[in-house]
């Protein structure tokens, strides 16, 4: 199972939807994806993962990477996942409290801290 | 004697296949259901490190990953041949002071605390001919009424 990306643009928040696996081979190319939209001054991202089976923790560095990258422009990038097995990771690295995750692309689209 | 040896290539497209190789045996050996999960993660996240530290290091060996099955135990072993491979680091992840966003040793760093979080049982050893990483689940013994 490869990496899936597609974006999409709703109001002033940039949704990407990850389908397939972020792992070790997959994870270099959401990272360009993340830096294209950053570059692109793409600065309030959600990333919507309810696509993903397998999340490692060289996707969790991408994230973090492309955290850093929009906060360089006080920006924000948003989770949505309801998988438990892809929220573990997340609870186990502590990086729950470095990302808000949302339970729908809606709430997150929503949220403003 | 391992159950099962595997020894590939150190590139990351291979690590998907230790990954399913990992799950098939483990399930066989009779490791539950619900942790098969996280054998999977952990093995990833070791063979991740394994072929990052070889590419770092420019050592062409394959990564070597040895499964055990035994009595009321599963074990894998992700050996790699990096020299002084480092050490378990006790750190959180996402607080290292490195510039760079997306820098390796960070990613190490976090496959480590990974593996750590995942597994109970985990031994993390290194040396001046490569490193290893000996991970041990539990089985469950085979139900006694299966055959039809």
């Amino acid at each position: 199972m490869d990496l899936s990306l597609s974006t999409r643009t709703v109001g002033d928040r940039t949704v990407v939807e990850v389908g397939g696996e972020i792992d070790v081979y997959t994870a270099p190319k959401l990272r360009e994806q993340l830096v294209e939209l950053v570059n692109d001054g793409s600065f309030h991202l959600v990333v919507d993962m309810e696509g993903v089976d397998f999340l490692d923790s060289t996707g969790l560095g991408v994230l973090v990477g492309g955290l850093k990258r929009v906060r360089a422009h006080e920006g924000s990038l948003r989770l949505v996942c309801n998988q438990e097995r892809i929220l573990k990771i997340f609870r186990i690295t502590g990086l729950t409290k470095v990302f808000p995750i949302h339970t729908s692309v809606d709430e997150a689209v929503a949220a403003t801290d | 004697m391992a159950t099962v040896e595997l020894r590939f290539s150190a590139l990351p497209e291979h690590v998907r296949t230790a990954r399913l190789v990992a799950a098939a045996v483990a399930r066989r050996a009779g490791v539950d259901e619900a942790v098969l999960d996280e054998v999977r993660l952990a093995v990833g996240e070791a063979c991740s490190r394994a072929v990052g530290l070889h590419r770092t290091s420019g050592v062409q060996a394959p990564v070597h990953v040895v499964l055990v099955e035994e009595e009321k135990q599963f074990s894998i072993e992700v050996g790699d041949e990096a020299p002084d491979s480092t050490s378990p680091v006790e750190r959180i992840p996402g607080t290292s002071g490195a510039d760079d966003p997306d820098s390796d040793s960070e990613d190490d760093d976090m496959g480590l605390a990974v593996i750590s979080g995942l597994v109970d049982d985990v031994e993390v050893t290194a040396g001046e001919h490569g490193g290893r990483i000996r991970m041990t689940w539990p089985t469950t013994p085979e139900p006694t009424t299966l055959l039809p």
